[in-house]
C-alpha cells in the first residue's frame, strides 16, 4: 500500500459531477416548462386548480434560476475545483484527510442545503429578493458551505508543491472571496420573529422569514450590486477559470498570452464590481450611479474581450482541432458567446438603448446567451474533459457529443433571436404614441404580438435541454466504457466513435 | 467641503490612478517579460500543460522537497 504511486484524488470532483448533471436537468427542465407557460398559458394549470400554486410561473421562476446558478453552475465550480485545484498546485487531495474531509463534509451540506432551497422555494417561501430568495436559515446553510470551499481552497494551496498559483487560481479565490461579500452584504436581514410592530405586537410570522436590513431605493442598488456581481463572480469568473485550464489542457496549446491573462484578471476584478448601477437605469437611484454603471459597464469589455481574445488566439495555428474535436468546438463556440454577450451587455446599459431595452425580452436573451453560450458550454466542456481522467475511460462517443453541439447551439441561436425581436418589438410598442401623447398600444397588444417568438424561445430552451441529455447520458456510459491508459490522457480526451 | 463637492474630484483622480496603474502594469510585463524570480511569465503555462502529480513544477516550494 506505502509503495503505490501517489495519485490525484477525484472522489470529491465526481460527487459535484453528479450534481452538476442532475440539478443542470432540474433546472433546465423548469426553464423549458415555464418558457411554454409563457406561450401557453394554460400551461399554469396543466395539473389542475387544485396544485395550480405550485405549477405556476411565479412560482417556478426562482426555482428555474436558482438552481441553474446555485445548482448547475456552482456544482460545475466546486466540480471543477477538485480537479483542477490539485492538479495546478501538483497536490493531491489524498495527501489531507482534513482537507478531503473538509471536501465530502461541503459536498453533503450542499445537498442538504439545496434540498432546503427547492423545497422552500416550491412551498412558496421567499425573501423576494431576485436570486437571492432564501431565507436566513437556508442563508446560513449556504454561508457554511462557502466557508467550507474557502477552508478547501486556502488548505489546498497550504500544501501545494507548485509554489506560482495558475491563472485560474486566482479566478476560483475571486469567486470565493467575491460571492462571499456580495452573498453577506445582501442578505443582510432582520427574522421577523425579532420584530416588534408600532402597535407592540411581537413574534411576527414564521420563524424562518425575515426582512432586508436595506429599505427602498438602498435596498435596489445593494439588491442589483449583487444581482450585476453574482452574474460577475457566479457566471463569469469561475467560468473564465475552468477555460483557462481546459481548453489549453484539452489542444496542448499554451495559452496565447499568459501576461494578458494578468491583465485582464486585474482588469475584471477592478471594474465590474462598478458596473452594477445599470440595472437600475431611469430608476430613484442618483443620477450620478447610473451613469457610474453605464460607463464602467462599457470599460468592462476590454477585461472580457481580453480574456476571450487570448483563449482564441490560444487556438492559433490549430483550428484543425476545432473541426476534428467537439470538445474543442464546445470551449471556442463558449469563448465566442462571451465575446458576443460581453458586447451586448455594455450595449444594452447605454442609457438611449436601455430606454428600449429596460424590462423587455431583449435583457432575458442577453441573460440566456451568456448563460446557454458560455457558461452551460464551457461546464459541459469542462466536465467531457473530466470524465476519462476521472473514470479512466474512454468518452463513450463522439458521435453524440457532435449531435449535441450543434442541437444546443441550434437551441441557443432559437432563443436569443426570438428573444431580441421579441424585446425590441415590445419596447417600440410601449414607446409609442400618437401626436397627443397617447399610448398607441395597449398591454395586452404586445402580448398578443409577442406569442410567436414565445413559442419559438420555448422550443429553444428544448433543444438545449434535449442536448443537456444528451450529454447526461454520454457521461453516464463512459463509466462503463473503454478503459484506458494513462498515456492516452495527455491533452485531447479519447472518445469512442 | 462636503460629499457632494468632493466626489466628483475623487471620482475623476480614480479614473486617472487606475489608467495609470494599468498602463504601469502593462508596461512592466511586457519590459520585463520575467518575474521577481527570473521566470518568464509565459511559462506559467505549463503549470496546466504539465500537471502530473510528477511533473516538475515551474517553481518548486522547496528545492529539498522535489529531490
Amino acid at each position: 500500500m506505502e509503495n503505490r504511486p501517489l495519485e490525484y484524488d477525484y472522489t470529491v470532483a465526481k460527487m459535484f459531477m453528479l450534481t452538476t448533471i442532475v440539478l443542470g436537468i432540474v433546472g433546465m427542465t423548469i426553464g423549458v416548462f415555464i418558457a411554454f407557460e409563457l406561450a401557453f398559458p394554460g400551461l399554469n394549470t396543466i395539473f389542475g386548480h387544485t396544485i395550480a400554486e405550485y405549477t405556476a410561473f411565479g412560482r417556478l421562476r426562482p426555482l428555474h434560476t436558482d438552481s441553474v446558478a446555485f445548482g448547475f453552475t456552482v456544482s460545475g465550480i466546486f466540480a471543477t475545483w477538485y480537479y483542477v485545484g490539485q492538479r495546478v498546485l501538483k497536490v493531491s487531495m489524498a495527501e489531507s484527510k482534513f482537507l478531503m474531509f473538509i471536501g465530502k463534509l461541503q459536498f453533503w451540506l450542499y445537498v442538504l442545503g439545496v434540498a432546503a432551497a427547492v423545497v422552500s422555494l416550491f412551498m412558496g417561501y421567499t425573501s423576494s429578493k431576485e436570486y437571492a430568495e432564501f431565507e436566513w436559515p437556508v442563508d446560513i446553510a449556504i454561508v457554511v458551505v462557502w466557508v467550507l470551499w474557502g477552508v478547501s481552497i486556502f488548505g489546498l494551496i497550504g500544501i501545494r508543491r507548485e509554489k506560482s498559483l495558475y491563472i485560474s487560481i486566482w479566478y476560483y479565490i475571486a469567486t470565493f472571496l467575491g460571492v462571499g461579500m456580495l452573498y453577506l452584504f445582501n442578505n443582510m436581514e432582520i427574522p421577523t420573529m425579532l420584530a416588534t410592530s408600532p402597535i407592540g405586537e411581537t413574534n411576527i410570522g414564521d420563524w424562518f422569514h425575515s426582512i432586508s436590513m436595506y429599505a427602498g431605493t438602498n435596498d435596489a442598488l445593494v439588491q442589483w450590486w449583487y444581482g450585476h456581481n453574482a452574474v460577475a463572480f457566479v457566471f463569469t469568473v469561475p467560468i473564465i477559470a475552468m477555460i483557462y485550464y481546459f481548453l489549453p489542457k484539452e489542444s496542448g496549446q499554451a495559452i496565447y498570452s499568459y501576461k494578458l491573462s494578468l491583465l485582464s484578471f486585474w482588469g475584471l476584478m477592478f471594474v465590474y464590481l462598478w458596473a452594477g448601477g445599470h440595472h437600475l437605469l431611469y430608476s430613484t437611484v442618483p443620477d450620478w450611479v447610473q451613469t457610474m454603471g453605464s460607463i464602467f459597464s462599457i470599460v468592462l469589455i476590454l477585461p472580457s474581450w481580453g480574456s476571450a481574445i487570448n483563449m482564441l488566439l490560444t487556438m492559433k495555428g490549430e483550428w484543425q482541432q476545432v473541426a476534428a474535436s467537439p470538445l474543442i468546438k464546445f470551449m471556442v463556440l463558449a469563448s465566442t458567446f462571451y465575446m458576443f454577450s460581453t458586447l451586448e451587455g455594455p450595449i444594452q446599459a447605454i442609457k438611449s438603448v436601455n430606454a428600449i431595452a429596460h424590462f423587455t425580452n431583449w435583457i432575458v436573451g442577453h441573460v440566456h446567451d451568456g448563460t446557454l453560450g458560455w457558461v452551460g458550454f464551457m461546464i459541459i466542456a469542462s466536465l467531457f474533459h473530466m470524465a476519462p481522467r476521472v473514470f479512466k475511460r474512454e468518452l463513450y462517443s463522439k458521435g453524440l457529443m457532435a449531435a449535441q453541439f450543434w442541437i444546443q447551439t441550434l437551441g441557443i441561436v432559437l432563443y436569443f433571436t426570438s428573444m431580441w425581436i421579441a424585446g425590441i418589438t415590445q419596447g417600440m410598442m410601449w414607446r409609442a404614441h400618437d401626436e397627443f401623447g397617447n399610448l398607441a398600444y395597449s398591454f395586452m397588444d404586445t402580448v398578443n404580438v409577442l406569442h410567436p417568438y414565445y413559442a419559438l424561445r420555448g422550443v429553444g430552451g428544448l433543444l438545449y435541454l434535449t442536448g443537456f441529455l444528451m450529454f447526461a447520458y454520454n457521461i453516464y456510459k463512459t463509466m462503463s466504457s473503454r478503459p484506458v491508459e494513462e498515456s492516452e490522457l495527455q491533452n485531447a480526451s479519447p472518445m469512442g466513435a | 467641503m462636503n460629499f457632494y463637492e468632493y466626489a466628483p474630484y475623487a471620482y475623476f483622480f480614480l479614473i486617472i490612478f487606475l489608467v495609470v496603474g494599468s498602463y504601469s502594469y502593462i508596461y512592466h510585463l511586457y519590459t520585463k517579460r520575467k518575474d521577481s524570480s527570473g521566470i518568464d511569465y509565459e511559462h506559467y503555462s505549463n503549470m496546466a500543460l504539465k500537471d502530473d502529480i510528477d511533473d516538475t513544477p515551474v517553481k518548486p516550494m522547496s528545492d529539498e522537497k522535489e529531490k
